[in-house]
């Protein structure tokens, strides 16, 4: 991001929003073929702007090539870390046929940009991609044509390469694109669009990338949203509930009031503290005496799971074939299991921030947000503007995970600006984090599955209860199956005692979890290896190569768990990325701790955009889920939250780092699906698995506490003297 | 109590009044406008936030700034010299050691005391030394090796 032009910290009249549409346009410019016109005046991109349906059609709203010849890339896409800061700026780069330091990604703006639903579900590649592809093709079309007219050379005689136009039988005649347009927008379009490149003549995408955002961000140049500093911007700290659903009785305000130039504001349920420093204002927010209300505590982290079932809705059918009676009526051998789920924190570094700026009836808002048009019209609505006068700029975002796709520190900061005139910042603290963060739901999973003689799965019955739809359809081949679900991991169900939401691959961790140990508990009544077993029960090729190839890299040969030697496999489906995962580890018996030390992931995600991208994104999938794994688990009582900070929320540290290993399985014809998920998806079931193979204890519920995992213990070695 | 303070910042002399108990990290951030130093856990769990004092880490949401007074600090947006980074600046980039980049000026600067006294430390002492700072993306295992290059470039004689 060139925030120079971008990004104005100090002012928001970079750009001034114009409104002339098509008609207007036309009567000021002409009807020529082809035309000119400077970026803020784009019809095109106005139009595109309103369309708030998919992505737009004209080339223009994704890309403007610069008087000096860089290329700036715009998208309503954010950069958390995932890395499509390089990713989509290779896509362009490869498609228009400039080189990749020319391309500047401008991100998340929504007077920038178009527009978008938001940065989630590992969707930015596989659904921005394609357009963004297109629009590139077209451009660098077009761009041919105004260069043939420029030279007086048949089009079919030029060539473009690095952002340049040659004749392909004498490189001394050309032109650049910076020369074609001059820095303005290309008003000429094809009617019949041109292909993009196949993947073989790639030669940007495709090929490992180093981060294009590096050099910012070991500098401390890169900006977030609390980096943010305006003239006059007061920063806020907002009166908090001790406990979810208590009630404000009364309020004392005198003694914060003594602080040297603070402001108090109270507007029904909104009591905040402001000051030019940050912590004067938290001084200020320790002085407000309040009593609350509070709600009676009716479940915890011990009795939601009894809760939960209680209060779950009705079931849908996510999928079913066969005749579940046929199938157990096949079955020689029946498996029941209950797999359990505790409440997950996001836990992003940054913290939800916000900055918003009110001037007259505009008002430009710097959000760490997911979601930045959803923002805008949501700051619209709570300012009473109308959208196209609210401008939200998007930073680096410093994690989001699922966890910053609402915006309410950004209704609180609109709100504050708007009462107090000033421009306002709200940035959570730890424990606000931990208090309203939307955590991925408690859930509980019910499995009935059945073996034949023979070693095959002939029926399957699942139920899950706050998990959803993604990851929970049987990939394995079961003739007799269905899949229910009550309650997905989304929306502010009662059942919950806060809020919940989406989590790096939504329900998927909690789905693969079930499935991959009930496959493990099958394969042992099988006198099967896992691996054995998987192959055996599987038809579909792409997910026997990737457990093929995380097999070879892998490099030991797998036995019927347990075989003390602490090995472990799950697979996913990730929509439509396939992956498998095999893990080492030990386990200390006395202690109930479980040490990963090898983490192999072999990963087929269709065309690979950025493969070291890729490897990065698996890399941190696998250390990111350990955390949901062993530690992470949110503690309350009722809606009290009981970790407010990492020493008791505990988080995955250096020393937990296993070695890992990834394998990225070639298939470019396929394309490319989603990679920032994925690979955190199998890790409850492998490290479960890995911890049967190294103990013989099942583990069903996560995370694996040493309390849960000694429990596992006892009730294994009860198993064993009673089978003796 | 207000108090005037002494220290040098970044290798400029400064001088501010303010009381004495007020967070550097605070300082740094809102007065100073250097913002390359993060608020994240603000309660020392997690090194978003550490800056050198002396060539100490010392977490700045802990640190109060009349500690600074007569005191050497250096921020992230300091250790860069003359537009030369430093070679663990350069390592991070090598290796990709980051994502999000929340954490990572306080991944460097600690790794920078760690290499201070400790020009070449083992695998395990990078992770006992790093234990501290936490990544939420994952990037420990592209930290340490950058950690370990920077090491190597640095017994090279390279120190910026």
């Amino acid at each position: 991001m060139r925030e120079d032009e971008y990004m104005p910290i100090y002012s928001d009249n970079s750009i001034s929003p114009v409104t002339l549409d098509r008609r207007e346009f036309l009567k000021l410019f002409g009807g020529g073929i082809i035309i000119f016109i400077s970026i803020g005046d784009s019809f095109a991109l106005q139009e595109a702007r309103r369309s708030r349906r998919g992505y737009p059609e004209d080339f223009n709203a994704y890309l403007r090539i610069g008087e000096d010849g860089r290329v700036s890339c715009f998208t309503g896409k954010i950069e958390m870390g995932q890395g499509i800061f390089t990713s989509l700026a290779q896509m362009l780069a490869e498609e228009l046929d400039v080189p990749l330091n020319t391309v500047d990604m401008v991100m998340g703006d929504t007077a920038l940009c178009p527009w978008d639903m938001g940065t989630f579900g590992s969707r930015s590649t596989k659904y921005f991609g394609p357009p963004l592809r297109k629009a590139a093709a077209e451009a660098k079309a077009v761009l041919i044509l105004l260069a043939a007219e420029h030279l007086q050379i048949p089009p079919k005689q030029l060539i473009a390469k690095d952002g340049v136009i040659f004749d392909k039988n004498n490189t001394e005649k050309k032109v650049s694109y910076a020369q074609l347009t001059k820095g303005k927008t290309i008003e000429k379009h094809l009617k019949d669009k041109p292909p993009i490149k196949h993947y073989s003549k790639h030669t940007i995408s495709g090929k490992p990338t180093d981060r294009l955002d590096s050099k910012q961000k070991v500098t401390g140049e890169a900006k977030y949203a609390g980096d943010i500093r305006l003239p006059g911007m007061l920063y806020a700290r907002l009166l908090r509930p001790p406990v979810h659903g208590a009630k404000l009785k009364s309020v004392d305000i005198s003694a914060a009031r003594k602080i040297k130039d603070i402001q108090i504001i109270q507007d029904e349920d909104l009591i905040a503290v402001l000051h030019q420093c940050r912590d004067e204002a938290e001084k200020a927010l320790g002085m407000i005496r309040a009593q609350f209300e509070l709600p009676e505590k009716k479940v915890n982290n011990k009795t939601i799971f009894k809760h939960l079932i209680d209060s779950a809705p009705s079931e849908e059918i996510v999928t079913k074939a066969g005749d579940l009676e046929k199938g157990k009526n096949l079955a020689t051998n029946t498996f029941e299991a209950t797999y359990l789920n505790h409440y997950v924190a996001h836990a992003t570094l940054e913290n939800h921030t916000a900055v918003v700026k009110i001037n007259g009836n505009k008002a430009t808002v710097w959000a760490s947000t997911q979601t930045p048009f959803r923002a805008q019209s949501e700051v619209a609505q709570v300012l009473g503007l109308s959208s196209k006068n609210v401008r939200v700029i998007t930073p680096f975002v410093g994690g989001g995970f699922g966890g910053k796709t609402r915006n309410q520190q950004v209704i609180e900061a609109a709100r504050l600006a708007k009462l107090t005139l000033k421009p306002v910042q709200v940035a959570w603290s730890r424990k606000e984090e931990f208090f309203y963060d939307t955590f991925r739901p408690a859930a509980v999973i019910k499995v009935l599955s059945g073996l034949n003689d023979s070693g095959q799965i002939v029926f399957w019955d699942y139920l899950n209860y706050f998990a959803g739809d993604r990851s929970s359809q049987p990939f394995y081949n079961i003739p007799n199956h269905r899949v229910l679900s009550r309650g997905g991991w989304g929306g502010r169900s009662e059942a919950h005692p806060f809020g919940v939401g989406a989590w790096r691959a939504p329900g998927s961790n909690t789905n693969v979890f079930a499935i991959e140990s009930q496959i493990d508990i099958m394969a042992e009544a099988a006198e099967m290896s896992p691996l054995e077993f998987r192959l055996k029960n599987l038809k579909n090729e792409r997910m026997k190569r990737v457990l093929k190839a995380a097999a070879d890299k892998f490099g030991h040969s797998f036995l019927k768990a347990p075989s003390r030697r602490g090995y472990g496999i799950a697979c996913t489906d990730y929509l439509g990325t396939y992956l498998a995962t095999m893990a080492e580890v030990k386990v200390d018996e006395k202690k109930g701790k479980v040490k990963v030390n090898r983490v192999v992931c072999a990963q087929d995600q269709g065309e690979v955009i950025n493969p070291e991208g890729t490897k990065m994104q698996i890399e941190g999938c696998i250390t990111m889920g350990l955390g949901y794994v062993l530690t992470e688990e949110i503690h309350f009582n009722g809606g009290e939250i009981l970790d407010e900070n990492f020493d008791t929320y505990k988080i995955p540290r250096f020393s937990w780092l296993p070695k890992i290993e990834t394998v990225l399985i070639d298939n470019p014809e396929m394309p490319p699906q989603g990679c920032g998920e994925p690979a955190i998806t199998p890790m409850g079931g492998v490290i479960a698995n890995a911890v049967y193979d190294a103990t013989g204890a099942r583990l069903f519920e996560l995370p694996m506490t040493p309390g849960r995992i000694k429990e596992a213990l006892k009730k294994r070695k009860a198993l064993v003297s009673c089978h003796a | 109590m207000e108090k005037t303070i002494h220290f040098n910042l970044n290798g400029k002399p400064l001088r501010l009044t303010s009381a004495g108990e007020r967070l550097l990290l605070w300082v740094l951030r809102s007065d100073l406008e250097l913002t390359g130093t993060k608020y994240s856990c603000g309660e020392g769990f997690c090194g978003a936030c550490i800056v050198l004092v002396n060539n100490k880490a010392v977490r700045s949401c802990q640190y109060p700034i009349k500690e600074v007074d007569g005191k050497e600090v250096i921020t992230i947006e300091g250790l860069h010299k003359n537009g030369n980074l430093h070679p663990l600046q350069d390592a991070f980039i090598q290796h990709n050691a980051l994502q999000c980049g929340f954490c990572t000026p306080g991944m460097i600067l600690k790794a920078y005391t760690l290499l201070l006294n400790n020009p070449q430390p083992t695998y395990t002492e990078i992770v006992q030394a790093m234990e501290w700072n936490l990544c939420r993306c994952g990037t420990y295992n592209r930290i340490i090796q950058a950690i370990q290059t920077a090491a190597r470039t640095m017994k090279r004689g390279r120190s910026r």
